[in-house]
């Protein structure tokens, strides 16, 4: 992995989706925009009624920092599961690049720092969207952008996995309904984790989604996370062993 | 030293054995067609050559590099048309020569200073900022086969190059290939086509079951192999003649469906006799590569 990423040719295949996002991009923000913007202003107006604060913070501001987690992680699991796979199988993308002079793994490696890519992309313009709300001041919140990039690396990898056994796009509803969707109810989007039973506590604590709001929530709130660094290295570890096992797969798949 | 030289090369799969011990060995500046029927092997032999599977034995050297150890190295000198179109959708034409001129570490300036050329070669000039979705079939051929010149390859693997094509795109496309040939560049074809191995190819293997079955230049395998004249016969009431006439005026016949094969020395014989059957249609001809291919590969139907 240390070896493909110094040596720089997965660089040729990132600039290719790049070049293909750059033409559809309007379309491609506006929808990373709007999603999350309804579910902030909808949930958060709606609940700020009920609840007008939640550990010490306004709701819509608490509930901010938590969409922008989980609006990063739908961005880069769209990107490595249907993209990825459109990619790989549907257009033979994959195939022509591997008949040039670059291997599996370049491309591969590519397709996982091209998905966090669309994270930080998805990220910074919700990220704006909350700004210009007025939901956050301070300037810790910049550090959002690049946590945006790991959270996308982290569920990037695991998405790789799927990608990588995938017979059609169907497959992946499984990923969404039954570990994606989970997560944004369990981890801590919407109300905090503190509430849940212990049992549900446990679980959620070894979800991705818990450690990037763990770092996420209280950059967008201007406090600095606890334990950021522990939650940090969670996420990248999630993301580095699903890297790692969907080359794999992927070897298997393509290259055998 | 050769273009690419393989020895001994085998690949099964689930205990089918695919490529069952094939010799290739290409000289620069010729085309070396590899002909078979579907399922002979052919195109798995192409992935063992550009390193995109593992032989499970023999070796493989490409443009000089062991393969797939090296194949990455032995790839930049190569050019690949697959058997299927995989185009870059989202682009137009000349993006997608330039991202794929990315792919082989090529400067955008200098990409941008072969694409007139590349277009041109695949008689796309106007087209360079049409969508690939605008693009016939034969377009879009001819400008997988242009991207697989980007990098200004020594060796061309073209995998079917003209299936699907209608009569024009396909004599346009061989048309470019005998360019590319005049300019010294080695060809690779595999094709099931035997017009298309017979106008282009300089020596072909006929493959089977994963094995060789015949290499050679066309006409000393037609030689070694058939008859140098056939005469097909169909019409009704074929069969009573064949069984009556075909065997004692023939050095080889037989019957299929409703087309009696005469392989002759001499058919003037056999043309002769026929005269006196007005029923009966028949065809005079020398023997050819499709001749050949029924031979060694037989008649049945591989689906």
């Amino acid at each position: 992995m240390i070896e493909a990423l110094l040596a720089g040719r997965w660089i040729a295949v990132w600039r290719r989706n790049y070049l293909v996002w750059r033409k559809l991009a309007a379309a491609s923000i506006a929808g990373n925009i709007i999603d999350p913007l309804f579910y902030l202003l909808g949930f958060g107006l709606g609940f700020s009624t009920m609840i007008p604060e939640v550990e010490g913070v306004k709701y819509i501001a608490f509930l901010a920092g938590g969409t922008i987690c989980y609006t990063t992680m739908l961005a880069a699991s769209f990107e490595a599961l249907y993209s990825g796979f459109a990619r790989m199988h549907v257009q033979r993308t994959w195939e022509g690049i591997m008949n040039a002079p670059v291997s599996l793994e370049d491309v591969v490696l590519a397709e996982w720092v091209w998905a966090a890519s669309k994270s930080l992309l998805s990220g910074t313009a919700i990220l704006l969207v909350a700004i210009a709300l007025g939901l956050s001041q301070s300037w810790k919140m910049a550090l959002i952008v690049p946590l945006a990039f790991l959270i996308g690396l982290s569920f990037a990898g695991m998405g790789l996995v799927m990608t990588a056994i995938a017979k059609s796009y169907d497959f992946f509803t499984y990923w969404f309904t039954l570990v994606l969707t989970p997560q944004m109810l369990l981890c801590g989007v919407f109300f905090p984790l503190s509430g849940l039973p212990g049992w549900v506590q446990a679980i959620a604590s070894a979800l991705p989604l818990t450690h990037a709001i763990a770092i996420g929530r209280p950059l967008f709130l201007g406090q600095w996370p606890q334990d950021g660094l522990v939650h940090a290295a969670v996420l990248a570890a999630w993301g580095i062993a699903g890297f790692a096992i969907a080359l794999g797969l992927f070897r298997r798949r393509l290259l055998a | 030293m050769a273009i690419l030289d393989a020895k001994a090369l085998r690949k099964s799969y689930d205990g089918r054995e695919v490529v069952a011990g094939i010799d290739l060995t290409l000289r620069k500046g010729e085309c070396y067609g590899l002909l078979g029927p579907n399922g002979a092997g052919k195109t798995t032999t192409l992935r063992m050559l550009l390193g995109l599977t593992a032989p499970d034995s023999g070796s493989i050297e490409l443009l000089g590099h062991p393969v797939p150890q090296a194949a990455r190295e032995g790839r930049i000198r190569v050019g690949v048309v697959p058997q299927m179109d995989n185009l870059d959708p989202d682009f137009t034409v000349s993006e997608n020569l330039l991202v794929y001129g990315r792919y082989f570490g090529m400067k955008e300036s200098e990409v941008a200073a072969r694409l007139p050329g590349l277009l041109e070669f695949a008689a796309l000039e106007t087209r360079g900022d049409s969508r690939i979705q605008a693009l016939s079939g034969g377009m879009k051929r001819r400008l997988v086969l242009a991207r697989a010149l980007v990098n200004d390859p020594e060796l061309i693997f073209l995998d079917e190059p003209t299936t699907g094509l209608d009569p024009q795109a396909r004599h346009l496309m061989w048309e470019r290939l005998r360019l590319l040939l005049r300019q010294g560049k080695t060809i690779l074809l595999t094709t099931h086509f035997m017009d298309e191995a017979e106008r282009l190819a300089d020596r072909l293997a006929i493959l089977d079951h994963g094995r060789m079955l015949a290499e050679g230049t066309p006409p000393a395998l037609i030689a070694e192999h058939i008859e140098p004249e056939v005469v097909e016969v169909y019409g009704e009431g074929v069969e009573a003649w064949f069984g009556e006439h075909a065997m004692a005026l023939s050095a080889r016949a037989e019957i299929h469906g409703e087309t009696a094969f005469c392989y002759l020395q001499d058919a003037e014989p056999l043309v002769a006799n026929l005269k006196g059957f007005a029923h009966l249609r028949f065809l005079h001809r020398r023997a050819n590569l499709e001749d050949l291919f029924l031979k060694l590969t037989g008649r049945d139907m591989r689906e």
